[in-house]
């Protein structure tokens, strides 16, 4: 007889969902897409040969952006898909706690987002080539961003939740992911400022993603940065579960 | 080993099922048995603890389906309604997630696969994509995945939906065979089926039990049951249909087909002895002579026709024999006849 102890059907899925990936084209097309996309943006936009500093800086800052679509895009069928084939009900009959079920995906997709980051090296090679960068700093931009992954992949998973749609989905989860990204900055900050009370503007704008990850992005590891990640996807994680337990009929 | 009592469940203002209750025994096979919307599959959803009934009490192999789902999904072997899976994995891979999901060791995983894929024939397909597969075979992967753990309790939602009439009788002896130390529920919309597999019958319409008991006791509510149809070429079937008529415990006598008489027997009476006697007093030999055991379909109809007091609109609801006949493939269901010879196919699809 099988038990309900211990974490067999988080380590299950883990492990469908990472498989999953490389069972279809996602894993290739989302991989090439990424290193290509971080790549031009550094050259190009980030005028990574002009500015004449052996750092990533220029790599690192437009994360955010790279994120704000890319990681919507991974996230959006993970529940989705799964309501509209009917394999949802499968899945939450296994005797699995759902708990285990959102971490399990979660998790998938993180370890995914990582490795995306990890084809990422050749940019380090080369910063290193040219120059002689902060190795150390590099490392703790490397673990920032993927931290911050994880919290757009929590935001983007839960909010799969709520639909049958793949593409309502993306949507839902690019508009919420955006105005977290920019919540300190004055474009959605206007929106509060005219009525809210100052305390409420001061929520929001520590709210942002690209605040949090500013330090983080330049090597700087601080406790609240790390720490506010953690909990934006804490938070986003559970409000997955108790969605998953009311959306399931 | 199931019991359910008072079991409600809403939909919106919808209430999809309506106070169940019923207790099933091992060794038992009982058919779901309603129209399309009846709430077939909500009480199997709410049985294999997906989905949380607004009031009632669950219990699956002594444990309490709503306090504790995830200790009773252990007994549960569950074929959700379309059978679904991870159409880019492989047969055995699946079986191998759902063994591993399910904790088993990864030897148990493996002859279990072997044992299943014995059961329902799967070995020739287990390296492939499932989304390349047949429906047959995709059915059966999903029963596959539902006996893995060699569960107590099966709950198969329209198991032989959409497969062919081979794989359907194949299907049916599957269940024969496992209902023998086990608890098997079975939803269909296929009269067809229940007479073929099901010891048990409980029929639902708009949520609500509107008939339990054997499949033979269902089959004696028709009232073609026992009936006496006689096929006379050459006769004038108005002077015959006369005099039958007047024949002790005959309620009525149809003429259903061209040259065929149907005899309708009084509730529980039993009239060919007397229609026996009648052909021979008359000298008439008829070209064929059957008695029905009754007809299902009939019988459907009548116990899924909507209450006068719940009248409601809901497509699949009115009328209740909008699901019959679907998936039938074989038109002389509800025929139980001595004769099959030129049976009546009309009556099979409402």
């Amino acid at each position: 007889m099988t038990s309900t102890r211990g974490f067999h059907g988080l380590r299950a899925l883990y492990k469908r969902e990472l498989s999953g990936y490389f069972n279809t084209p996602l894993a290739l097309v989302f991989m090439i897409i990424f290193v290509a996309l971080s790549g031009a943006l550094t050259f190009y936009l980030g005028n990574f040969y002009d500015r004449r500093q052996a750092d990533l800086l220029p790599f690192f800052q437009f994360h955010p952006w790279l994120y704000l679509f890319l990681l919507p895009a991974l996230a959006m069928r993970l529940w989705a898909e799964e309501r509209r084939s009917g394999t949802l009900e499968l899945l939450m009959t296994l005797g699995i706690p759902s708990y285990q079920l959102v971490l399990g995906k979660f998790l998938a997709a993180w370890t995914f987002a990582g490795l995306a980051l990890v084809l990422t090296f050749p940019l380090w090679v080369t910063v290193n080539y040219l120059g002689d960068p902060d190795n150390a700093a590099i490392v703790t931009s490397y673990l920032g961003s993927w931290l911050m992954a994880g919290a757009y992949l929590a935001i983007s998973q839960c909010l799969s939740v709520l639909t049958r749609s793949q593409v309502i989905a993306f949507i839902l989860a690019v508009a919420v992911c955006f105005v977290l990204t920019l919540s300190g900055f004055p474009m959605v900050l206007d929106a509060f400022q005219s009525w809210a009370p100052g305390a409420l503007v001061d929520a929001v704008a520590s709210l942002s993603l690209m605040t949090h990850f500013e330090g983080l992005s330049r090597g700087v590891i601080t406790f609240s940065d790390v720490w506010f990640f953690a909990v934006t996807m804490a938070v986003w994680l559970l409000a997955n579960r108790c969605l998953l337990d009311m959306k399931k009929a | 080993m199931i019991k359910i009592e008072a079991l409600v469940k809403y939909f919106g203002a919808l209430k999809a099922v309506d106070g169940l209750a019923f207790e099933v025994n091992p060794g038992d096979v009982l058919g779901f048995l309603g129209p399309n919307g009846a709430g077939k599959s909500t009480t199997m959803k709410m049985l294999t603890g997906y989905l949380h009934p607004d009031s009632g009490y669950i219990n699956v192999a002594g444990v309490d389906v709503v306090q504790e789902p995830a200790l009773a999904q252990q007994h549960i072997g569950y074929l959700p309604e379309g059978a679904p899976a991870y159409g880019d994995m492989t047969v055995e891979a699946f079986l191998r997630f759902i063994g591993e999901a399910r904790g088993m060791s990864a030897i148990a995983c493996e002859s279990a696969i072997k044992r299943v894929s014995e059961q329902v024939e799967l070995h020739s397909v287990l390296a492939r994509p499932i989304d390349n597969l047949s429906k047959g075979f995709r059915r059966r992967v999903g029963l596959a995945q539902a006996l893995l753990h060699d569960p107590q309790v099966l709950i198969l939602d329209e198991p032989t939906d959409g497969l062919d009439p081979n794989q359907k009788r194949h299907v049916r002896e599957l269940i024969a065979g496992l209902a023998q130390d086990k608890v098997v529920i079975i939803s269909t919309h296929i009269l067809e089926e229940v007479m073929a597999v099901c010891n048990r019958v409980l029929l639902i319409a708009q949520g609500r039990c509107r008939f339990e008991g054997s499949p033979a006791e269902l089959e004696a509510l028709s009232p073609h049951h026992q009936a006496v149809s006689l096929h006379l070429p050459d006769r004038d079937i108005a002077a015959d249909q006369a005099q039958l008529k007047t024949l002790p415990d005959v309620a009525d006598v149809v003429c259903e087909q061209a040259q065929w008489l149907t005899v309708l027997p009084r509730a529980g009476a039993f009239v060919y002895p007397q229609v026996d006697q009648w052909l021979r007093e008359q000298q008439i030999t008829p070209q064929s002579v059957r008695v029905e055991s009754g007809r299902l379909d009939e019988v459907f109809t009548t116990l899924t026709r909507p209450a006068a007091d719940d009248v409601t609109g809901d497509d699949g609801q009115n009328g209740g024999g909008s699901g019959v006949g679907e998936g039938s493939d074989q038109p002389d269901i509800d025929q139980k006849g001595i004769d099959k010879k030129g049976i009546d196919k009309k009556g099979a699809s409402v």
